[in-house]
């Protein structure tokens, strides 16, 4: 891994997010971006930058869809960062989002729904997931491979993993993976139907925990093969060591009370990496706050082990819940807790969930030996991965 | 009641396109629920649905649900309880 | 290295599943449209698992089910799903009602079943499958992606077996849209035809007696020139250790629609000289995964080795060994898929 680039609703940057953890400040607040019914009630994690805002930094045209607009944000700061010559090898994009351009179509729509003939039609130009792809890929100049992902809020982890895997199979040098969400209406509605937002900003791991804020944001990784590494004359910043995807085949979306899917996701992580449990220093959690989701992470996590369990938290009550970004963006939350030493506080944690007696950090430490870093993603439909980071 | 019960079969089976069924094979006290009619947590949202678009009446909490969708009479119970006048 | 065709499950505008002789009568567009020929799908599940389903799930679900039966296999050891559009209806219900109720008691159901991996979950979820799982979206390589994918798992562990697929549907809504952006508009099958279809294959590392065709390689090719597809297709044979005229059909994803495809025709003429030339799209329609109804079609010509009239551009005079599917998607996507007889 030679370079990471992020934006979320904790910081336009790498920088920036790591201030904002260190102040222990969350990124949560209330819909400024679009008109919603909801707008005072529920809160969310939106990126600080419009529509607008993002158009004028990145040069590109005003209706370019904002999980396009994100994607590239986040994409070119990851490149800049690796001081890798992407043109020189044979590089791919690899992205995964769950809405593409949704946050353009639900405005066509309007327009559409009352007349078929009307709503303007650039607005559905980017509504394919793939379409956010291509835009990345265009704007980084990327030809090869390119790839999207949507296994729901699991995506991301699985566009790492196939990054990867291309690599180590020899089909491409230089991978850009990660993910990117814009916050929508859609999703805002969809999760809202699915009475599993809390009103209050989000509390994952406690016991009074009552649902997940949404969130929006990107985030890359710049993979690299040791050949590029080389030759490019850079340091990595850390190493992919392990990933596994399994499907919990429970229900089309709660977990299984026992975990199966988590669990089998960490436990065939950890037998790729050829770590034990123990040599994990930190589990960025999947943590999305709501009843089903801890508890059923809890249970996977005690089951793998008991109560010695290494310092972990769940970041999403900085971001929101940002769906198929989510796994791009603690991936880049692992790579800074290895390069930093340093691990992230579980905001708003009072009481452990009675079931599981889980107690996650409290707050920022810093100095502390980080080597091994996992980081889980669960999604609808049963989708279930997690990825190990090590610094050597 | 009577009257009530059999809008609410005709209504569920309607919501949950429960097309095998008609309302007649829909017991007052039959649960609806795994070893009943076999309904899961989907189903349940979906009741909730169900009561705020055809009696008004808008449930907070999705943890109550499975005490008040029982059975088809529980709900009607619940709805005369707590209807809106 | 090649993966082993075990199972075969097609819904597609023609007749592709049950005892039917391959494309007997083949089926044409009505209009710019076509629609799936859909089996009765009480046969792989029962009512109450069908009642929630879209047309979309239940076309996924039947598929796999057929693949599956065909190669003996009840639960894989994983699923591999590519889907640019995903689930269109469901997702258009949910807008629909979000904007007309203004945000007030929605349903939830079409919103869970809105997101891409509902199709591959759902059979996973039937199947108590909790393998590997895997959608890819990345619009005419979605399913080039998903057997990219299942190449690199099986080649690490050849002794599984992967159901692998890929689905698109249209809906009035889709299509009303793309005529719009002034495709599928021509009424006289002239231009491209509006196409759907869901096809699942199980596939496999290890060989046995009774494999009859194997996929050997692929290779996409994202906003590539004359040029550079050209230096693509010479480099994807030298990888595979063929020259062209080991290649015995072209299979070909020609619109029928010139202006888009001119760098595909002349790229296939010129470096396949010596092969014979087919098409599938006129049977398939236009869409974005249309070459999983291609591999499944150039199967069972090497099942068979037939090349049905409506598929062939002129005769093909010799033993189906190879055949190459050549894939383009409105000019900035081109793929290759070599499948082989075993």
């Amino acid at each position: 891994m030679a370079g990471t680039g992020i934006i979320s609703a904790i910081g336009n940057s790498v920088s920036e997010t790591l201030a904002a953890f260190q102040a222990q400040c969350s990124g949560i607040g209330h819909i400024t971006l679009f008109d919603s019914v909801h707008k005072n009630v529920l809160p969310v994690g939106e990126v600080k930058l419009s529509n607008e805002g993002l158009c004028d930094t990145l040069w590109m045209p005003a209706h370019t869809s904002r999980t396009a607009l994100l994607g590239i944000y986040a994409a070119r700061e990851a490149v800049k960062a690796s001081k890798v010559d992407i043109k020189r090898w044979r590089t791919g994009v690899i992205s995964a989002t769950t809405v593409g351009g949704m946050d353009r179509t639900e405005n066509f729509f309007i327009d559409y729904l009352a007349d078929n003939t009307k709503g303007k039609l650039r607005n559905v130009l980017h509504h394919e997931c793939g379409m956010s792809t291509e835009l990345i890929a265009d704007d980084l100049g990327v030809n090869g491979f390119i790839s999207t992902i949507n296994t729901a809020c699991s995506s991301s982890v699985n566009a790492i993993a196939l990054g990867s895997r291309l690599i180590k199979h020899n089909q491409l040098d230089v991978v850009i993976a990660g993910g990117t969400d814009a916050l929508s209406k859609f999703t805002l509605n969809g999760f809202n139907s699915l009475m599993i937002l809390d009103q209050q900003p989000c509390r994952p791991f406690d016991a009074s925990r009552a649902g997940l804020n949404l969130g929006e944001g990107a985030a890359f990784v710049v993979l690299v093969s040791d050949r590029v590494l080389e030759a490019e004359k850079i340091k990595a910043s850390a190493y992919v060591n392990g990933y596994a995807n399994t499907n919990d085949a429970y229900h089309q979306t709660a977990s299984s009370p026992e975990g199966r899917g988590s669990f089998g996701a960490m436990q065939k992580a950890l037998a790729m990496s050829g770590l034990s449990p123990q040599d994990i220093d930190y589990i960025n959690l999947h943590g999305t706050g709501t009843l089903n989701n801890d508890l059923s992470e809890g249970t996977a996590i005690a089951r793998l082990y008991g109560d010695r369990y290494p310092r972990l938290s769940s970041t999403k009550a900085f971001t929101g819940h940002t769906l198929g970004a989510s796994g791009g963006i603690e991936a880049v939350f692992s790579v800074m807790a290895i390069r930093e030493q340093c691990v992230f506080p579980n905001l708003r944690f009072e009481t452990p969930i009675p079931e599981v007696g889980i107690v996650p950090q409290k707050s920022f430490e810093s100095g502390i030996t980080v080597n091994h870093v996992m980081s889980n993603s669960f999604g609808f439909g049963g989708n279930c991965s997690s990825i190990i980071f090590s610094k050597n | 009641m009577e009257q009530l019960m059999a809008d609410l079969k005709k209504q569920i089976i309607e919501a949950l396109n429960l097309k095998h069924l008609k309302p007649e094979d829909i017991g007052d006290d039959q649960p609806l629920f795994v070893e009943g009619l076999g309904l899961d947590s989907i189903d349940a949202l979906e009741l909730i649905v169900l009561l705020q678009q055809h009696y008004n009446i808008k449930l907070a909490n999705p943890q109550d649900g499975p005490q008040i969708f029982k059975s088809v009479k529980t709900i009607a119970e619940y709805i005369r309880a707590n209807q809106p006048s | 290295m090649a993966i082993y065709i075990k199972g075969k499950g097609n819904i597609s505008p023609q007749q592709t599943w049950g005892d039917s002789p391959l494309l007997e009568t083949p089926v044409l567009a009505n209009g710019n449209r076509f629609a799936c020929v859909e089996p009765d799908y009480t046969q792989f599940m029962d009512v109450r698992q069908l009642r929630r389903m879209s047309r979309i799930l239940k076309m996924g679900v039947a598929s796999g089910s057929m693949a599956l039966k065909d190669a003996g296999i009840t639960v894989p050891d994983g699923i591999i799903t590519g889907t640019s559009y995903g689930c269109l209806e469901d997702t258009g219900i949910f807008l629909s009602k979000m904007i007309s109720n203004v945000e007030h008691a929605l349903n939830p159901t079409p919103f869970i079943q809105s997101t891409h991996n509902t199709i591959g979950s759902q059979i996973a979820l039937l199947l108590q499958c909790q393998g590997y799982n895997q959608t890819y979206t990345q619009r005419a390589f979605s399913f080039e992606n998903a057997l990219l994918d299942a190449l690199m798992e099986l080649q690490e562990t050849p002794a599984q077996y992967f159901l692998v697929g890929a689905a698109d549907e249209i809906t009035d809504t889709s299509h009303a849209i793309q005529q719009r952006f002034g495709i599928f508009t021509d009424e006289h099958h002239a231009g491209a035809i509006n196409g759907e279809g869901v096809a699942y294959f199980v596939l496999s590392g290890e060989k046995s007696s009774q494999d009859k065709v194997s996929i050997h390689s692929l290779a996409t090719f994202y906003n590539a020139d004359e040029t550079a597809l050209n230096n693509g297709v010479h480099q994807f044979l030298a990888d595979a250790n063929l020259k062209a005229a080991d290649i015995d059909l072209l299979l070909m994803g020609t619109q029928g629609d010139a202006s888009e495809e001119a760098v595909l025709q002349s790229t296939a003429g010129s470096l396949f000289p010596s092969s014979a030339k087919g098409h599938f799209k006129h049977l398939s329609g236009e869409y974005p995964t249309a070459t999983a109804f291609a591999v499944w079609l150039a199967a069972r010509m090497i099942e068979t080795q037939t090349v049905p009239e409506s598929v062939s551009i002129g005769k093909a005079n010799r033993p189906l060994q190879r055949v190459l599917i050549f894939n383009s998607y409105f000019g900035k996507y081109h793929s290759l898929i070599l499948l082989e007889a075993c």
